[in-house]
């Protein structure tokens, strides 16, 4: 397995303070990773370096072997943001027919061959029955899953997720993070996604990567998923539980997840 | 005979430019939520019309220079801007305040003041024609050319970024654009009636549609036809042009939203 993404003592500092230092990870390509840590902790500083949106302060980061850069076509990104404005006057397959070439100058004259992409990531996450009406009408469920369409519309390797989770309730999770998961698995694509709640995640994610007290370490679910190293890298009381199936449920991050920071 | 005097034909002429401009550029101020940014721009825009005057400068320089300096401004502030509507209000009176101070400084005709408040499109020449045709022509160029990236980066500021768009850049870009826009505008229908125009139209449009393309082309018709119909009703009546505009414009929107659970039992 080759590495998707490899950071070599790496720095983060954001407005001139120093966010986290010294992380030395690996992305194995293909992998599927949550990112915790409390909020404020710098996790959405580490997706903007990644997308080349902030130089590292110190140390080295590659992106599929090469520095990361804006607007790299094998990034999908989908941002941490609220439901989109309820006013929003832009049809769903719109927004994701903007993942196709919306950065490029001009308007888009012919262009079946990017109208069919869109439509085709539309269908691939389900969502056509809903993508003509208007994006700001929409329930939060189906918002996120044309925000996936979005990012899976250049055929991207890497998909960066900032909370795609936070706004929506238990139900919707579920099927988000299984969507994910089964289209990533599809088309072999290294996940990376943070996450208040864990729960939902914790049947599909390969590796957890944290980001807490100024460091960012790595170590699989069964290594970072207990009692003791989750409310250590919380500073706060969390307890890990296994019912008699074997299934994991974390508890104490009730609190972080129903306050997403804004 | 509505053409027989060239007042009202230089008046079509103008209004025809003007509307398209407006109503194209109102989806992408409604688009973005920035029409109050839109109605500060044009009171801005009159302290400077009146500033020149009093300096003995045409209007328009004045109108085009506050326009464009107040709209870089709210660009490059942006999104640190939204929720500011206080601080955009009590900039905009102290501005409006401003140009009341010109007019009287300005021993000329209060006619100059009425013009840039309400509108003057009757009192147009063949020159102003053309200086409005010439800044049409850049403005619809300019929408063109910014089209993706600014219907992006007003989606999701965030992720438009992510993909290589310069946010900050568009939005300067973008309100220098609704500037020249707004000194347009502001000869049809004045500084107050402004909306009438830019916002109207529009936020008409998306009621019908979502896909912009499509709301773009109806807000152009629907100032289009506020515009002419206005300018042939007022070529019979004494009553000025400004009014039939903006009130053609109040009865339509509010039609629109009475008729919407008329239109969704029929859907």
């Amino acid at each position: 397995m080759t590495a998707a993404i490899a950071a070599d003592n790496l720095a983060a500092a954001y407005s001139g303070r120093q966010v986290w230092a010294g992380a030395s990870f690996t992305i194995e390509d293909g992998s599927f990773t949550a990112v915790l840590g409390p909020n404020g902790s710098g996790k959405t500083t580490l997706i903007r370096m990644i997308l080349g949106l902030l130089p590292p302060e110190a140390g080295r980061l590659e992106v599929f072997g090469r520095q990361p850069r804006r607007g790299d076509p094998k990034i999908g990104y989908i941002p941490q943001r609220p439901a989109f404005d309820i006013e929003l006057s832009i049809r769903g397959r719109d927004f994701v027919d903007l993942g196709v070439d919306g950065w490029r100058w001009g308007v888009r004259l012919g262009g079946r061959a990017q109208a069919a992409a869109a439509l085709a990531s539309i269908d691939a996450v389900g969502a056509s029955e809903y993508a003509d009406r208007p994006l700001g009408r929409l329930s939060g469920g189906e918002q996120q899953r044309l925000l996936l369409a979005q990012a899976l519309v250049g055929d991207p390797r890497l998909l960066l997720m900032d909370e795609p989770l936070s706004y929506l309730d238990v139900r919707n999770q579920l099927a988000i993070v299984q969507l994910i998961r089964d289209v990533a698995r599809r088309r072999n694509l290294t996940v990376l996604l943070i996450a208040h709640d864990v729960n939902p995640l914790l049947a599909h994610i390969d590796q957890v990567l944290y980001v807490a007290a100024g460091k960012v370490a790595t170590g699989t679910p069964n290594e970072i998923i207990t009692t003791e190293r989750l409310s250590a890298i919380y500073s706060a009381p969390v307890e890990v539980i296994r019912d008699s199936h074997g299934r994991v449920f974390v508890a104490g991050l009730e609190e972080e997840t129903s306050h997403p920071h804004a | 005979m509505l053409f027989h005097y060239d007042f009202m034909v230089h008046a079509f002429e103008a209004g025809t430019v003007v509307a398209v401009v407006a109503g194209a550029i109102g989806y992408f101020v409604v688009l973005r939520g920035s029409a109050f940014a839109a109605h500060a721009l044009s009171h801005i825009g009159f302290a400077g019309a009146a500033g020149a005057v009093v300096a003995g400068l045409s209007p328009v320089v004045g109108l085009l220079a506050f326009t464009l300096g107040s709209g870089a401004a709210i660009g490059v502030l942006g999104n640190r801007l939204r929720g500011r509507d206080v601080t955009i209000g009590i900039v905009l009176a102290w501005t409006l305040g401003l140009g009341v101070l010109f007019i009287s400084l300005y021993r000329g005709y209060a006619t100059e003041a009425y013009a840039l408040l309400f509108g003057e499109i009757l009192g147009i020449s063949q020159a102003d024609v053309l200086v409005t045709l010439i800044a049409g022509l850049v403005t619809i160029a300019a929408l063109v050319i910014v089209y993706r990236p600014l219907l992006f980066s007003s989606v999701d500021e965030d992720l438009a970024s992510a993909k290589g768009v310069p946010v900050t850049a568009l939005s300067v870009g973008f309100m220098a654009i609704l500037a020249v826009a707004v000194t347009e505008a502001v000869q049809v229908v004045g500084v107050l009636l402004l909306f009438a125009l830019i916002v109207t139209p529009a936020a008409i449009a998306v009621r019908f549609t979502s896909h912009p393309p499509y709301a773009i082309g109806i807000g152009v018709a629907l100032a289009l036809v506020f515009t002419w119909l206005g300018l042939s009703i007022a070529y019979f009546s004494p009553h000025p042009v400004s009014f039939f505009i903006t009130s053609l414009a109040f009865v339509t929107y509010v039609g629109v939203r009475l008729s919407e659970p008329l239109r969704r039992l029929l859907v």
